[in-house]
């Protein structure tokens, strides 16, 4: 029972999957679909990083770097935003941004 | 044999902590339990070789960004009752959503391992002797330079970004205005005067 890449990829596409439900399921919890876009990057950093050691490559581990970054930077504004939505409004669920009509 | 069976343990860890983070109640457990599915995310990269990006997760991801959502989720008075309304009615679609991307990965899957596409050749081929923090470093203060500055300039303009949003101000707090200050003169602000005796001073 050795473990290769493939193992890597189910485990990152799982767990990708389960972060698209968990923005699916968690309409009235804006918290919880950050976190559910945390775990999709994170699946796309393990996928990275499975197919940087595969292919012995070290490109996928910078890469997976940048993912990282910008997926910090990403939940900094996120929550910065929500924050001052939940301010004005008293509620952070999705299903009522509805203020700019759109 | 130790390598796959850390490797089960550390996925179904992962597995199940992602599965509870997007469905426990509380949002305050949602935010724990995604602080276990980076712990063992970065167990899984231990394994693979990236010892800088697990080192990365721990301190990034559970060091800062679990916390920052953390304060979040304390600092937000939510109601849990009305969190959970929706939950049941989005779940096929949801559910939908989830088995046809599933499917797709599963179809990449079998392409890849079928023979895949013949890819170029490694940009950056991992030295045998050479440890991974210090690979890496070779890698992006040379050929990802510009890339790693770049990773940089979108950090700053994330803080920025994050403090302008914000920041408020309050009525009926005092701010000290700096303009204001740095304007003030001493010729302005000194009175040199000679009072006579017995008559008091003019304030």
């Amino acid at each position: 029972m050795t473990v290769g890449l493939i193992h890597y990829i189910v485990v990152a596409a799982v767990l990708f999957t389960l972060g698209v439900l968990g923005i699916f399921l968690n309409r009235k919890n804006l918290i919880v679909i950050l976190m559910a876009i945390e775990l999709i990057l994170l699946a796309v950093n393990i996928n990275l990083v499975a197919f940087a050691a595969s292919l012995q490559d070290l490109v996928g581990q910078v890469f997976a770097m940048f993912v990282l970054t910008v997926a910090a930077g990403e939940s900094a504004i996120g929550l910065a935003i929500m924050v001052i939505y939940f301010r004005g409004r008293g509620t952070i669920a999705v299903d009522d941004v509805n203020r700019m009509k759109g | 044999m130790i390598q796959a069976i850390a490797f089960y343990i550390f996925a179904s860890v992962v597995i199940v902590s992602a599965a509870l983070t997007i469905s426990v109640r509380n949002p305050v457990h949602s935010v724990l339990w995604l602080i276990l599915a980076f712990f063992n995310a970065a167990g899984l990269m231990v394994l693979v070789g990236a010892e800088f990006i697990a080192m990365l997760l721990v301190i990034v991801y559970v060091g800062a960004v679990a916390v920052l959502f953390l304060f979040v989720v304390m600092m937000l008075d939510i109601e849990v009752a009305r969190v959970r309304e929706g939950f049941v009615r989005y779940l096929p679609l949801g559910l939908a959503l989830a088995a046809a991307l599933l499917a797709e990965i599963v179809i990449g899957l079998g392409a890849y391992t079928a023979g895949g596409i013949e890819l170029a050749r490694r940009a950056a081929p991992i030295a045998a002797e050479v440890p991974n923090i210090e690979a890496i470093g070779r890698v992006i203060y040379t050929r990802y330079l510009f890339v790693f500055e770049g990773a940089g300039l979108v950090l700053l303009v994330a803080m920025i970004g994050a403090i302008v949003l914000t920041q408020r101000e309050r009525k009926g707090t005092r701010y000290q205005s700096v303009a204001r200050q740095n304007a003030r003169r001493p010729q302005d602000a000194i009175r040199n005067v000679k009072p006579e005796i017995g008559q008091g001073v003019q304030l």
